[in-house]
Order: structure tokens, then C-alpha cells, then sequence
């Protein structure tokens, strides 16, 4: 194979305008079907790992034989609504769970026992054998050909396919998959749709990338991030306060002649302790995994996603993410004395010939601009096209008596020299011009009749995406910094930067420079993110502390990274962070909510628990429930349904539009704070207004 | 002049003169804490003890320098008042029984100053000079060096060591604490305070009997007993006592220097952290809490309701007629917020409501504004704690002066927010339990109950006030109390170093437009609305039982 290959790359679409964070909505057929799974949840040894829906078990265990003992219509419901609230609890863990075990059955599909053809003796003998997937070892080598399924995580060593993987990505188009460069790597369970590969395998069976996909989607290595770790912690401690708040109630109740039942007790403390967020807090962190591989976005641990979440530095390459993949011609500047026809017109002439995109992009904007009509080779007779080489770097026509070239600066300004033009005279400031802009100039000469001058010079530009500048600002409101690393000189990438708005950029940029600019961000306190898909960005995708590898890249990338881009496309590390960031709020946001709720139930309890013995304490009853039992019986319900009211809220994740922090607490604690105390007030007056028609409670 | 122009005009002269203060105290314990430089007598003193005042220690040798020196003085103390007969001022006044001894000796190293015996009659003035006014001087001093080791914790970034207990100990007391004192115990005798070293005038009261007045070294004490937020009262009556608080205007300067140090401190932290908008935002949540408690209790001891109290026009009773309703709430809101428990009025005698009010006050962690050090850095705490949640709802992991905080921290602050509502909570469940404990209560009912619930907050709390009505020089309460006053003092003040040890190794985070600012009106109102919220669902069924159900 050749390396200069002029097939068009894997050009990623032009960014949409900027999109916000959706997320899954709930099925409400789920709630039904998940049913069985959350019952099986309340054994106790799964409890345990929960301790605030854990104390509400035990709170439930203890009023079930209290009402055994002395049964009534109130003490029967309390205990219902307990056991409900745990339940309910368990339903939203359950329910996240569902939604990834659904997509972690699609994938099992993939994952089928397959056989594969083992290379023996080296590729050079050319001799295979026949073995189940399964028995692959690192470092083996296997031939997949054109409808085999490949066996296992590998880089392609030899030859070069397209491949279907569909099966991970859900994308229809096969992708090209080919030996060296930064595109080698392949996924067991995609199909090789054309050609023949030799791949050696780097996962061990079980280990493959398929089957941690399966496991993140399930939940199944789900571990505790460190904000949800210290989260726990406080609310566990909360629960204890609560616990002891209870406890000692009984005694100060006797003394002051009004001794309670244990099932009020637990009624009292199951409305205190933070049951809301202990309830969804699991979900809430499932949820957020599911909603980055609804992304196409894997991540390797929760970790890296609340890390996204607290990311003051992007590095973002320049190529494919800030700008088109593509350099683009902007502009003809004609020489001095050269008519805009005439240098358009030999434009377009030296580029007929020349298939790489900047060369398509100098056709279309004469065509666009100057209005040429499109020629085909065939249509000039006697012509003799001059291909673009590495060593010339021109590309032109010979015609009768003409010679049109056109190509970098330099090499055209050095051949009109040898045939005896002026360029520097003619071009100079322009090229310059053109440099010192940030673009590329092309330079456009002819010779007719064996005199050499220039015609004029093409400017050529990297187009910077749609809305990426909007979005960069968006970026530097939440306290994020872009930094935009590029191979280019200082000049173009200095324009560049300042076009696309980013905050600051790393020129002629080595693999090297990656690392020292992430360590010399990582000494100041930040935390960087980045994305990469080649060998040499492995250490710094390492080093990262989000690391994005992109699905087309090397397993090297892959393996560095914490995470995997399905789709590869780098502009999605903005997705990521706010994804992050949404995971971080939802917490917060119902940990809020659901501290600020308990103001309502002591209006609600304590009147009802004290006012026989102290008509005074009936003044608090504000939100003049009906009868002692009711307004209990109404706190324990709102308690418990508010959790199955929020599990849309949790799956989803609060709303979240990048903004700065004031401005988003200041949203955030009026609807969570200042509606976390309003809210019960109202439901439990609803309540209320429904449990007093039960017979039997008044 | 009515009534309520004096009262506004003794509020309006206490603010201002704080204000005046603020600036110029805050900076001067700033720069006094930071310096590079020793006083001569600093120098002698270092010398005299074998400290090398250039080393500084780990947040555990910080401690356990605090824990000794603590336990010294607790040991010193009782050893004190036990052979006092044998010393001279004794004043003919025998050894102090041990079970009061000992609780004594805890309450004044504690800076609690819970007094079960009555000063006049149990202590000599040795006892009262180089005892307990020498733990005056010190308790306040630890609590002051606890603070700024929190301080430096925030400052300082990738460090194990947070500064030298004793350098800082020597420095509270000899640059702040006794300069201040000498001043305001001179200003104490002109507005008539007593110092002389009297044993005591005989007199005989009008009814024709007889009775001993004892005067005293009184001023002296005074002075560091509100500078110290102490509160442990020459006689037993206290800053009611017109030996101690003669008149309006040594009433309000004592208000103002029980509440000068803890409130100079949040522009000393403001200085130190480098940013004084963040002293600012903790002076404005105690501001906004101890001015809401004032105009709380004041209404309600104005307006209250009850038969007699109408007809007697006032709400008089237990409260000195030279002081008035207002100068009296001022001082109870003032001393059950500033952990000082000195008491000019008896707050057993306020409404219902209104006694409840000075309960909560306590319940709140004594951050309105706290005890000399004790107050910032509890405020410190609640701020992480309402950092952390309000940080996840901006979409970071929570960030409090460019210091993370992750688990580690939210551990400590979590024990350190559970500690003083489980032993108030326990130790008041447990002497309501039993009847032998429950004979101590003077009265029966709600009132009772907040009899023992107040003596439980203000030891936990290191208040050191009385209700008044309960009889706690019994065995039972003076070791119960004793444990609440050391466990409610030192386990917070083991936290809060730990804490400082933790963001002392954490290296600093920068500073963005995502980072949650901790400084301006709306952190203000989050930090405000945190403290309520965790000290009233804490407390609020107990005073529900208590206060409110005697007084709605």
C-alpha cells in the first residue's frame, strides 16, 4: 500500500448546533417489569450496602410485629407504606438496572461463540489452524476474511477491510480497518465485511471489550464514585442523628405523659432520615453511565465520569474537532496586473488533476465564486497533467505552449524562477499576507512562450466548525479552559485559535509537549481532559484525567484512555463533561430536596404525636390535618411516593444548560431547596385530605 | 427614656462599636499569628518551657499538645481547689469536694464555666485568681489556636505541619488576650466594678439581719470571663450581681467584649485566607443569627402573654430592674451565642418560647458567633458541609477555599456535626429516665424538662449558663456534665485538626467561574438556612416537648 492515499478521510460531520444533554425517559412499563427484581433487592445482605433504606427496612421489620401484636387499621397501613417505601426504594435501582440489562442483551448477541482461523508458525508459513474463540491467547494471530466474524479485541497487522460494527456502535456504515497508522484496531464480535486482515489478538478471553461493555451497562462492577462515597457518608450521618433524635423522643414522651408506639417511632424517623435520596442515589449514578453510552460513550469507571464533571482544562486537536477535517481555499488574490478571471480560470486549470480535498475545495470556489464551469480532463484535448508529488509539491496542465502550475509557495515560486520570472515581486506580500493570517498560501504560475510569471496566490484555510465558538464560551462560563493543540507553527495555529475562540493552544505540538502541558495543568490543582486515538497519545491519554480514546484508534489508545468514543467523534468530550457535570447536580439537587422536605413532616408529626397532652403544640398543625393518624399515616405516604415521583427526575438527571456556579445554584436551591420545604406541605395536605376518608383512622 | 429608644440605642452603641473594632483587632490577631518575630518575654517563656518556637508540628502532635496541656490544667485545678484550706486567701472556705472539684476543673479548661457551687461561698481568691482566671486567660486561648490551625489548613497546600501549639498559645495570650483584658478591666473599675482583695464587709440589710459581702479581685476576673467567652461568674449571681455589672453601661461593654473576639476573627480569617470577602460572607450568617435571635427574644419578651406578667406590665420577673427587658435579652442572645454563659437575667424566668429561643441558640453549635476560635471553626464546618451539597448542585466535586471536599473531609465533618446533638440528646434522655435524676428538677412538666435539657446543651456546648431551677451540684450531674463539657470540647477540636491536616496535604484548586463562590448574599442565606436546618431537626422534637409546649 501506498501512503499516500488520496481516499477521502473519515471526515466527521460538521458539528450540529450545539445540543444539550438529553436522557432517557422512563418507560413506565418498566416500573411494572421491574417489580420482581426490586422485591428480590430487599434481602437484607443486599440491603446493608444502602444504610438509610437499610435503617427503613429494619424500622419496617420492627412496626410489622408491632402491628402483629396489636393490630389496627392505621398501625396495618403505616406498615404497608414502610415496607412500600423500601420497596419503592429498590424499584429505582431496579429500574436503572433494567434499562442497561436491555441494552447488555443486544450486545450479548454479538458476543457468540465463534471459531477462528489461528495463524501457526508465523504469518510468513502461511499455515492455520481451526480453534473456538474462546482459546485465543494475547499475542496469537488470526486471518479473518470477508463474512467472518472477527474473534477477538486486536490490532490489525496486515491487510486492510472494511468492517460492519454495528454490533457496538450501532452505526450502519462499515468502517475501513487497516495495519499500522491510527486505525488498526478491531473489536471481537464485528464483521468483516470485504478483503482479508491479519489480526493479533490483545484482550484475553472474558476481558474483551465487549464483555466490559456488557459489564458497565449491567451495573455489574459498579463502584462507588468519590463524591457518592463522601454523599453516603453524610447521609448515613444524618441518619444517625435522626436515629438518635428518635431514640431519645421516647423518653422525654413519657416523662411528659404522652409514651408513643413504636410504630409512630418508626414513622417519625423513616420521614426524618433522608429516604429520597437514599433511595435514588444508586440510580442516580446508574443512570449516568447509561446516559454516556446512550452517548456511544464508554466509560471505565464512574470515576471518569465525575471526573468529567470536574474538568477545568480541554485539550482539543485542532484537526477534526475545532476545524473540518480539511484545509479549504477561501480566496484568489491575484497578482498585481492579473485579472481575478484570468488566475481563477488557471486555478481551476492546475487543479483538475488534483483529487486531495484542498484541491476540490480550489475547484468548487471557482466555480462558487468566479463562476467557472466545471471541466472534466477529457475535456481538454492535448493536455497533460501534472499529478501532485511530495518531492515537487505542485500539481498543473501542460496545454499547447502553456504550462499552468500551481502548488506550496516556495516549490512554485522556485520554478517560475528557473524559468526566469520575478515572483517575490509579483506574490511576495501576498503569500506573506496569507501566512500571516494563519492560512496556507498556494501559489498559481504559468509559463507561455517560455516567459514565467505568477498569477496570484490561492489562500487556503482551516474551516472552523458551526458553533464551536459559542460553545467554547459556554465552556469558559462553566470555568472550563479550552486549549487547542495542533501540529501547525505558532502563526496558523495563533489564527486558528483566535477564530475558533478557544483560550489557548499548544503549536508544533509533539506527543512530548502533550504530556508536559498535562502535568504542568495537573501541578496547578486542574484536572484535564482529552481525547486522542493514536499510539504516541497513549501516555497522554494516561496521564489525562479523562482520557477519550476514539473507537477508530489504535489499542494502545484504547487501552490508555478511560474511556471510548464509539462514534469517534472528538467533539463529544464537551457531551462528556456536561454529562458529568448533570450526574454531580442530580445528586446534589435531591439531597437538597430531600433534607429540606423533613420541615413539612415535623409540622405534620409532632403536632400529632404531642397535642393530646399539649393543646398548645396544636398551633403547629398549620396545615390543619385531619387527625393525629392521618396526619402520620399522610407524612409516610408522601415520604414513600415522592421516591417513585423522582425516578423520572433521577434517570434523566436534572436539567442542566451551562452556566457559571452562582448562577446555577441560585436556580438549583430556589426549585430544590426552596421547593424541597414548600412541596410536602401541599402533598401532605393532598394526602391528608384522602387518607381522613378512611374508615377507621379518625 | 421609654424603654425601647434605650434598648434600640444600647443595640445600635454594641454594633457600632464592634464595627469600629472589627477591622483593626481582626488584622492585629492576623498579624500577631503570622509574624516571624519574638517579644522578649515570649523568648524567656519558650526558653523557660524547652519549645523550639521555629518548628512547627503535624496536626497530630498539634493535638496532642492540646490534649495534654488541657489535661495538665484539669489536673492542676482540681489539685487546686482540693487543698485550698492550706493556702492562704483561702478565705476560711474548706476544700472543694472532689465530685464538684473535678467538674469544675473540666468546666474551666473546657471554657464551658458551668458553675454548680456558688463562687462567693466555695472558692478563696487564690483559687479564683490563680485558677480559675488563669484558665480564663488559656481555654479561650486554645480555642483561638484551634482556629488558626484550621485557618492554615486552608492556606497552606501540600504540608504536613500546621504551626506550633505552643508558639501560637503563648502569642493569644500574651499579644491578645491580656493586653485586651488589662484594658477593659480598667474600664470595668470606672464603671464601678469591684477590685480590691477583701474578705468580705458584714452588713446589715434593712429586715435587721445580718449578712457577709465579699469583695475581691472582681473586675480582673470579669474582664476575661466575657473576653474569654468564659462566663463563670465571681458570685454566683453573676453578671447580675452589681458587684460584677453595676449599671447599663458595664452591661452593654460587657456585651461587647464577650462578642469582640469572636467577631474580630472572621476578618482575622478573611486576612489570612486572602480574601476578606470570605471573612465577610461567615460574619454576615452570624450576624443574620444572632441579630434574628435578639429581635426574636426581645419581641417575645415584650409581648408576652401570660396573666400576671400583663398586670405586672413587664416580664420582669428574674430579670434586674437597672437592666430592663432589652439590655437583658441583648445579654442572653449574646451569651448563649458567643458560648460565654455568663447570664445577667435568669433564663429560666423568660417565656416559654423565649427560653427556647436561648436553648436553640446553644443547639445551633454556638456559632452566633461562637466562643473565642470555638465559633469560627464551627461555622467552618457547617460552611463545608453546605459547601458540599450546594457544590454537587453546580456540577463539581465541592471546593471550600480552593480545598476539595472529598470523603475523608465530609468524615470529619460529619462526626464532628453528630457529636453535640448525641451527647446532648443521650445525656438528656438518660436524667430524664430516671427519678433520682429527675429530683433535681425544680419544676415539673415542660419546664422541667427544659431545666435538664439546658444544663446538657450549654456543657456540650462549652456554654457554661444555667436555666437556673435545677439542682446539679449532685454526683450524677457533675460527672454527667463534666463528660458532656470535655467530649463537647475536645472530640470537635480533634476533628477540626484532623480536618486541618487533611486540606493542609491537599494542594490548592484553581479558582474559575464553575467554582462555587463562598463569599456574597446568596452563600449567606445557604450557610444561614444549613445551620438552621441541622440544629432544628436536631433539636426540634425535645423543644417541642420543652419550651414550646410551655409557652404556645
Amino acid at each position: 500500500m501506498t501512503t499516500l492515499t488520496h481516499e477521502p478521510a473519515p471526515t466527521p460531520e460538521p458539528s450540529a448546533p450545539p445540543t444539550r444533554v438529553g436522557g432517557g425517559l422512563l418507560d413506565p412499563k418498566m416500573l411494572w417489569t421491574s417489580l420482581p427484581d426490586a422485591a428480590r433487592k430487599l434481602d437484607p445482605r443486599t440491603m446493608v450496602r444502602n444504610p438509610v433504606m437499610f435503617v427503613v427496612e429494619i424500622g419496617a421489620v420492627f412496626s410489622t410485629l408491632s402491628a402483629i401484636f396489636d393490630p389496627g387499621v392505621f398501625a396495618w397501613t403505616v406498615v404497608a407504606w414502610l415496607w412500600l417505601t423500601v420497596l419503592f426504594a429498590n424499584l429505582a435501582e431496579a429500574v436503572a438496572e433494567g434499562r442497561g440489562k436491555a441494552q447488555a442483551a443486544t450486545l450479548r448477541k454479538a458476543k457468540t461463540e465463534t471459531t477462528a482461523q489461528r495463524v501457526v508458525g508465523g504469518a510468513a508459513s502461511g499455515g492455520t489452524e481451526e480453534v473456538m474463540a474462546s482459546e485465543l491467547r494475547l499475542g496469537d494471530q488470526v486471518i479473518v476474511v470477508a463474512g467472518q466474524v472477527i474473534p477477538g479485541d486486536g490490532d490489525v497487522i496486515e491487510g486492510v477491510a472494511s468492517v460492519d460494527e454495528s454490533a457496538i456502535t450501532g452505526e450502519s456504515a462499515p468502517v475501513i480497518r487497516e495495519s499500522g497508522g491510527d486505525r488498526s484496531s478491531v473489536t471481537g464480535g464485528t464483521r468483516v465485511l470485504s478483503d482479508r486482515i491479519v489480526v493479533q489478538i490483545t484482550a484475553k478471553p472474558g476481558e474483551s471489550f465487549i464483555d466490559r461493555m456488557i459489564a458497565l451497562v449491567e451495573g455489574a462492577t459498579r463502584q462507588k464514585t468519590p463524591n457518592e462515597i463522601a454523599l453516603n457518608i453524610l447521609l448515613a450521618s444524618l441518619t444517625i442523628v435522626f436515629v438518635a433524635t428518635t431514640a431519645t423522643l421516647q423518653p422525654f414522651a413519657i416523662y411528659s405523659g404522652a409514651e408513643q408506639s413504636i410504630i409512630v417511632l418508626v414513622a417519625l424517623l423513616v420521614c426524618l432520615i433522608p429516604t429520597t435520596i437514599g433511595a435514588l442515589l444508586s440510580a442516580i449514578g446508574i443512570a449516568g453511565m447509561d446516559r454516556l453510552v446512550q452517548h456511544n460513550v464508554l466509560a471505565m469507571s464512574g470515576r471518569a465520569v465525575e471526573a468529567a464533571g470536574d474538568v477545568n482544562t480541554l485539550l482539543l486537536d485542532k484537526t477534526g474537532t475545532i476545524t473540518l477535517g480539511n484545509r479549504q481555499a477561501s480566496e484568489l488574490i491575484p497578482a498585481p496586473g492579473v485579472e481575478g478571471e484570468r488566475l481563477a480560470d488557471a486555478a481551476q486549470l492546475s487543479s483538475l488533476a488534483d483529487e486531495t480535498p484542498e484541491g476540490r475545495s480550489i475547484v468548487v470556489l471557482t466555480k462558487n465564486v468566479h463562476g467557472l464551469r466545471e471541466r472534466t480532463e477529457g475535456e481538454l484535448a492535448r493536455a497533460t497533467f501534472v499529478p501532485f508529488t511530495a518531492q515537487t509539491r505542485m500539481s498543473g496542465i501542460d496545454l499547447d505552449g502553456r504550462q499552468v502550475r500551481k502548488g506550496a509557495a516556495s516549490a512554485v515560486m522556485a520554478w517560475v524562477r528557473e524559468n526566469g520570472g520575478h515572483p517575490t515581486a509579483e506574490v511576495g506580500t501576498a503569500v506573506d499576507a496569507v501566512s500571516a493570517s494563519g492560512g496556507t498560501p498556494l501559489v498559481v504560475a504559468e509559463v507561455i512562450d517560455g516567459s514565467a510569471h505568477t498569477l496570484g496566490v490561492i489562500h487556503l484555510k482551516d474551516v472552523v466548525k458551526d458553533g464551536m465558538r459559542e460553545r467554547f464560551a459556554e465552556m469558559r462560563r462553566m470555568g472550563i479552559r479550552t486549549v487547542m493543540i495542533t501540529g501547525d507553527n505558532p502563526m496558523t495555529a495563533k489564527a486558528i485559535a483566535e477564530e475558533a475562540g478557544v483560550d489557548d493552544f499548544l503549536a508544533e505540538a509533539t506527543p512530548e509537549d502533550k504530556i508536559a502541558l498535562i502535568k504542568k495543568e495537573q501541578e496547578g490543582g486542574r484536572l484535564v481532559a482529552m481525547t486522542g486515538d493514536g499510539t504516541n497519545d497513549a501516555p497522554a491519554l494516561a496521564q489525562a484525567d479523562v482520557g477519550v480514546a476514539m473507537n477508530s484508534g489504535t489499542s494502545a489508545a484504547k487501552e490508555a484512555g478511560n474511556m471510548v468514543d464509539l462514534d469517534s467523534n472528538p467533539t463529544k468530550l464537551i457531551e462528556i463533561v456536561e454529562i458529568g457535570k448533570q450526574l454531580l447536580i442530580t445528586r446534589g439537587s435531591l439531597t437538597t430536596f430531600s433534607i429540606a422536605n423533613d420541615v413539612a413532616k415535623y409540622f405534620a408529626i409532632i403536632p400529632a404525636m404531642f397535642a393530646t397532652v399539649y393543646p398548645g403544640l396544636d398551633k403547629l398543625n398549620i396545615m390543619g390535618l385531619d387527625s393525629p393518624k392521618s396526619a402520620i399515616l399522610s407524612a409516610v405516604i408522601f415520604n414513600a411516593v415522592i421516591i417513585i415521583g423522582l425516578i423520572p427526575l433521577a434517570l434523566r438527571g436534572v436539567r442542566y444548560t451551562p452556566s457559571s456556579a452562582a448562577t446555577m445554584l441560585r436556580r438549583n436551591l430556589a426549585i430544590y431547596g426552596l421547593g424541597g420545604i414548600v412541596a410536602p406541605f401541599i402533598g401532605i395536605k393532598l394526602i391528608d385530605l384522602l387518607v381522613s376518608q378512611i374508615p377507621g383512622l379518625s | 427614656m421609654p424603654d425601647t429608644l434605650a434598648g434600640l440605642l444600647q443595640v445600635g452603641a454594641l454594633i457600632a462599636a464592634l464595627a469600629l473594632c472589627w477591622r483593626p483587632l481582626g488584622d492585629y490577631i492576623a498579624r500577631s499569628l503570622t509574624t516571624d518575630k519574638d517579644l522578649k518575654v515570649e523568648r524567656g517563656i519558650y526558653r523557660l518551657v524547652g519549645v523550639d518556637a521555629r518548628s512547627e508540628q503535624r496536626w497530630t502532635i498539634y493535638a496532642a499538645s492540646v490534649l495534654a496541656f488541657s489535661a495538665v490544667g484539669v489536673v492542676l485545678l482540681f489539685v487546686l481547689q482540693r487543698v485550698q484550706e492550706h493556702l492562704p486567701l483561702s478565705l476560711g472556705f474548706p476544700g472543694v469536694e472532689p465530685g464538684l472539684a473535678f467538674n469544675t476543673a473540666v468546666s474551666f479548661v473546657t471554657n464551658t464555666n458551668w458553675q454548680a457551687y456558688s463562687g462567693e461561698a466555695t472558692m478563696g481568691h487564690l483559687v479564683q485568681m490563680g485558677g480559675l482566671a488563669v484558665q480564663n486567660f488559656v481555654s479561650a486561648a486554645v480555642g483561638l489556636c484551634v482556629a488558626v490551625a484550621l485557618i492554615r489548613g486552608f492556606v497552606r497546600s501540600r504540608t504536613d505541619v500546621l504551626g506550633n501549639f505552643w508558639v501560637d498559645l503563648v502569642r493569644v495570650v500574651v499579644r491578645i488576650l491580656l493586653p485586651l483584658a488589662a484594658v477593659g478591666a480598667v474600664v470595668l473599675i470606672l464603671t464601678g466594678v469591684v477590685q480590691n482583695f477583701s474578705g468580705g464587709v458584714d452588713a446589715s440589710t434593712l429586715a435587721g439581719q445580718h449578712q457577709t459581702i465579699t469583695g475581691g479581685p472582681v473586675a480582673s476576673q470579669e474582664v476575661i470571663k466575657e473576653l474569654g467567652t468564659n462566663g463563670g461568674g465571681f458570685y454566683n449571681a453573676n453578671s447580675a450581681h452589681p458587684f460584677e455589672n453595676p449599671n447599663p453601661f458595664s452591661n452593654v461593654f460587657e456585651i461587647f467584649l464577650l462578642m469582640l473576639i469572636p467577631v474580630a476573627l472572621t476578618r482575622t480569617f478573611g486576612t489570612l485566607v486572602g480574601d476578606r470577602r470570605q471573612g465577610l460572607a461567615v460574619l454576615g450568617v452570624m450576624a443574620t443569627l444572632w441579630g434574628t435571635l435578639v429581635l426574636a427574644v426581645t419581641a417575645l419578651e415584650v409581648n408576652h402573654h401570660g396573666t400576671a406578667l400583663q398586670a405586672a406590665g413587664a416580664a420582669m420577673e428574674g430579670k434586674e430592674t437597672r437592666f430592663g427587658e432589652w439590655a437583658s435579652a441583648l445579654f442572653a442572645v449574646s451569651t448563649t451565642g458567643t458560648s460565654t454563659g455568663a447570664v445577667n437575667s435568669f433564663h429560666s424566668s423568660y417565656t416559654g418560647v423565649g427560653g427556647g429561643a436561648l436553648i436553640f441558640n446553644m443547639g445551633l453549635g454556638e456559632v452566633a458567633p461562637g466562643g473565642v476560635g470555638s465559633g469560627l471553626y464551627g461555622m467552618l464546618v457547617l460552611a463545608i458541609m453546605a459547601v458540599f451539597i450546594a457544590g454537587l448542585m453546580v456540577g463539581r466535586t465541592p471546593e471550600y477555599l480552593r480545598k476539595k471536599i472529598t470523603g475523608r473531609e465530609i468524615k470529619l465533618v460529619s462526626l464532628y456535626i453528630l457529636t453535640m446533638p448525641l451527647i446532648v440528646l443521650i445525656g438528656t434522655g438518660i436524667a430524664m429516665s430516671f427519678s433520682s435524676t429527675r429530683a433535681s428538677m425544680l419544676s415539673s412538666g415542660p419546664h422541667g424538662l427544659s431545666e435538664v435539657l439546658y444544663g446538657f446543651m450549654s456543657a456540650a456546648n462549652n456554654n457554661g449558663s444555667a436555666f437556673g431551677g435545677l439542682s446539679a451540684n449532685t454526683n450524677f450531674y457533675n460527672t454527667a456534665l463534666a463528660i458532656a463539657m470535655l467530649l463537647g470540647r475536645f472530640i470537635p477540636i480533634v476533628l477540626v485538626l484532623a480536618l486541618a491536616g487533611s486540606f493542609g496535604r491537599q494542594q490548592k484548586v484553581p479558582e474559575t467561574p464553575g467554582t462555587l463562590p463562598t463569599h456574597g448574599p446568596l452563600f449567606v442565606v445557604m450557610l444561614t438556612g444549613v445551620t438552621v436546618i441541622v440544629a432544628g431537626l436536631t433539636f426540634f422534637p425535645v423543644l417541642a416537648l420543652g419550651p414550646l409546649a410551655e409557652g404556645l
